[in-house]
């Protein structure tokens, strides 16, 4: 069996927002077919690790280096990003009237492809991904996540990566605020999209989504570092003792 | 290169023999005088009453004063008005002189070549002259009348003489009583009671009359019953060294009738704009105003329903785009005269790179309309600091019983919608276009779909600053 090559590595990253720091020398590596969970307390830095690695201009990245494959990019903007194969599923979701769902995610489709995809092909990949996460058909011809629901959008976030099919996603808090029935079709979701060539980061607060997926590691997040990193295992210890050890 | 010089050099030198046949020097003219008036009357063989009324509207227009509210527009030589209202001189540049920006345009929203130059006002004879007559003809077979202004003059005298001007008199500002005085071109609509006019009316088809787009006229009337849709303009920007608009259209819609009245317009960057358009509504009538404003130097524009009948209803949707160096003061008026009238005014505005856009805008309730209701909603997308919004909605209301709402709205793309598009691969500058887009899309999705379509690439240019 050949050993899966390495698809996000992250080096010693140091991240600012307002000259304060917010990540302090993180590392931390994902190989192609993994799902790797990350869990830490609130202010840790867990959203900020998920926008720096979309390239969200408002951080300031001091130090460090972020690479997808072989590829440095630390430098690249946002878009670029996801033509590499980065998704990030957001834990709040923006709403853009005027434009519908479907449209906007057949925008991205192309945008994303190397050639573009026929109208009548994406339809049936929409509808077939919608039913999936057994959403209503009718969801998209409405704006995007334009009064949506919380637990809406987070279908939209879900129904977007299956579509886009990524390298690598990571889903930003997606379980929460999700009752048990919208977390049971986020996981359907997953199940759905993961495969060993893609890759997933979870960052949760929950254990609710981890009853559905079996992760391959999990990392505690804590004061801007990975401070310990194993198997799921560390769920249980975290349920026990939470994160106050590690804090400095 | 140099045969098409040619081509449009000939074209000219015979359009002006043809619409000058009297030589006189229009540099020995100073300011606007009855002898240009009777000369533009001549021209078209009109009737005397036209004639008349005319030379009083002139009188009128050299008693008033210029408005004292509103954006600057000192800027036109009003002193020496004449110069915009040559009837010739808008055909004495070629090609070569039309300035590159709107040239470009023309590619960019891929207006037919052929229509390139005509479009600019160099270009002597167009085909859509064609598509004009057979449009003509299959709305003829129902009743309906669909002339240039000038030619209806002749063939509807009557209607036309108790029609023209009586709903904006030349009495009403100092550029009504220009049009009143040396009006040209324009498009006269009657639809007879109970006829529904399936396809939309589109001005854009027989504009090329002479003066067309300047001092246009256009009058619409919808019998009882009746439906019509009238779409006016187009989204290529029509360049004039005579850089003066003074329009004028006259909606009547009568009982039970609804006429829809579309516009886009994209004028030249040079262009003072002081169009003035207005409609009488009748019992359980409806008049619905789309509207989309684009280029201009300095535009005034506030479309006005009167609406005189019980129940008759007015909907007006509006989007304006104001860049750098253009000051857009756009609204709609309202006035209530009859009980149980309703009306909505839907306002879009975006502005950038130093652009400004406002919007004015007057609801009057008379005494006499109880019941009745008013809706307005102005919204404003800034796209940068240096960029202006303004909302100036003034409601003058005489009674009680009456429903009001009013809204208004100041925003600007917000970075975390740009991340998130672009977080799905779309880049920074069509992520902002799909926001814009989609501020505008109440409006475009009004529109026929190759209005829509145009519309937003008018959005896209005016993003990417390659329109001026």
């Amino acid at each position: 069996m050949k050993m899966p090559n390495t698809f996000l590595r992250i080096d010693d990253l140091h991240v600012e927002i307002d000259g304060k720091e917010i990540l302090r020398g993180l590392d931390f590596e994902v190989k192609e077919g993994e799902i790797h969970v990350i869990m830490g307390p609130n202010g840790a830095g867990k959203s900020t690790l998920a926008n720096v690695l979309m390239g969200h201009p408002k951080y300031d990245v001091t130090a460090g280096k972020i690479s997808l494959g072989t590829q440095d990019i630390t430098e690249l903007k946002t878009h670029e990003r996801a033509k590499l194969g980065l998704f990030l599923s957001f834990q709040y979701p923006q709403e853009i009237a005027g434009i519908t769902l479907e449209n906007f995610l057949r925008s991205a489709k192309n945008a994303t492809s190397q050639t573009p995809m026929k109208v009548l092909e994406f339809q049936k990949l929409l509808k077939q991904k919608m039913s999936v996460l057994e959403m209503d058909p009718e969801y998209a011809t409405r704006y995007l996540n334009h009064g949506f629901s919380g637990g809406e959008k987070k279908k939209s976030e879900i129904l977007q990566m299956l579509v886009l099919d990524p390298k690598l996603a990571i889903l930003d808090e997606t379980d929460s605020g999700l009752d048990v029935d919208a977390v049971r079709v986020v996981a359907k979701g997953i199940q759905e999209y993961h495969h060993a060539d893609n890759s997933l980061v979870l960052i949760t607060h929950h254990k609710s989504l981890l009853e559905h997926i079996r992760p391959d590691a999990v990392h505690f997040l804590v004061d801007g570092r990975i401070v310990e990193s194993g198997g799921v295992e560390l769920i249980a210890k975290m349920e026990e003792s939470g994160f106050t050890a590690y804090k400095g | 290169m140099s045969q098409k010089k040619t081509y449009v050099a000939d074209i000219e030198r015979e359009l002006y023999d043809q619409k000058n046949p009297f030589t006189y020097s229009y540099k020995a003219e100073q300011g606007l005088t009855e002898e240009i008036i009777r000369e533009i009357s001549a021209q078209k063989n009109e009737p005397q009453w036209m004639l008349d009324f005319r030379l009083a509207s002139l009188a009128t227009y050299h008693q008033l004063d210029l408005p004292p509210w509103g954006p600057d527009i000192t800027e036109l030589d009003v002193d020496n008005i004449v110069t915009y209202v040559k009837p010739t001189v808008d055909r004495k540049y070629t090609w070569d002189d039309i300035p590159a920006d709107i040239k470009q345009t023309f590619d960019l929203l891929g207006i037919p070549k052929a229509e390139h130059e005509f479009l600019a006002g160099v270009g002597a004879q167009y085909d859509s002259e064609v598509v004009y007559h057979s449009i003509q003809e299959s709305v003829a077979k129902e009743g309906v009348v669909y002339l240039d202004m000038e030619t209806a003059v002749h063939e509807y005298e009557d209607l036309v003489r108790e029609h023209f001007m009586s709903l904006v008199p030349p009495r009403d500002h100092k550029f009504a009583a220009l049009h009143g005085a040396v009006w040209s071109g324009g498009s006269f609509v009657y639809v007879p009671a109970g006829v529904n006019v399936e396809i939309p009316l589109q001005s854009y088809f027989r504009s090329n009359a002479p003066g067309a787009g300047q001092f246009e006229h256009t009058l619409i009337i919808v019998e009882p019953g009746s439906y019509l849709h009238f779409i006016e303009g187009c989204s290529a920007p029509r360049y004039s060294v005579n850089n003066l608009h003074a329009g004028c259209v006259e909606l009547f819609v009568r009982e039970g009738s609804t006429l829809r009245y579309s516009t886009i317009e994209n004028w030249s960057r040079n262009m003072f704009n002081l169009n003035t358009k207005r409609a009488l509504v009748d019992k359980d009538a409806s008049i619905e105003w789309v509207s989309g404003s684009f280029g201009s130097k300095v535009s005034m524009l506030y479309p006005m329903s009167i609406l005189r009948g019980e129940r008759a209803r007015s909907e007006f949707i509006g989007v304006t785009f104001a860049g750098g160096g253009q000051v857009l003061d756009t609204g709609a008026k309202v006035v209530h005269a009859a009980p149980y009238t309703s009306s909505t005014i839907n306002t879009k505005s975006i502005s950038k790179g130093g652009g400004t856009a406002i919007y004015r805008g007057l609801v009057k309730i008379n005494k006499n309309a109880h019941h009745s209701k008013s809706t307005v909603t102005c919204e404003s997308l800034i796209l940068d600091n240096e960029s202006v919004s303004d909302t100036i909605p003034v409601m003058q209301i005489d009674t009680d019983e009456v429903d009001l709402g009013h809204e208004a709205k100041i925003g600007r793309i917000s970075d975390e919608a740009i991340f998130y598009l672009m977080s799905r691969g779309i880049d920074e500058e069509e992520a902002k276009a799909m926001i814009v887009r989609g501020f505008v899309e109440p409006i475009s999705k009004e529109l026929p779909l190759e209005y829509a379509v145009e519309m937003n690439n008018l959005v896209k240019l005016e993003l990417e600053g390659t329109i001026g």
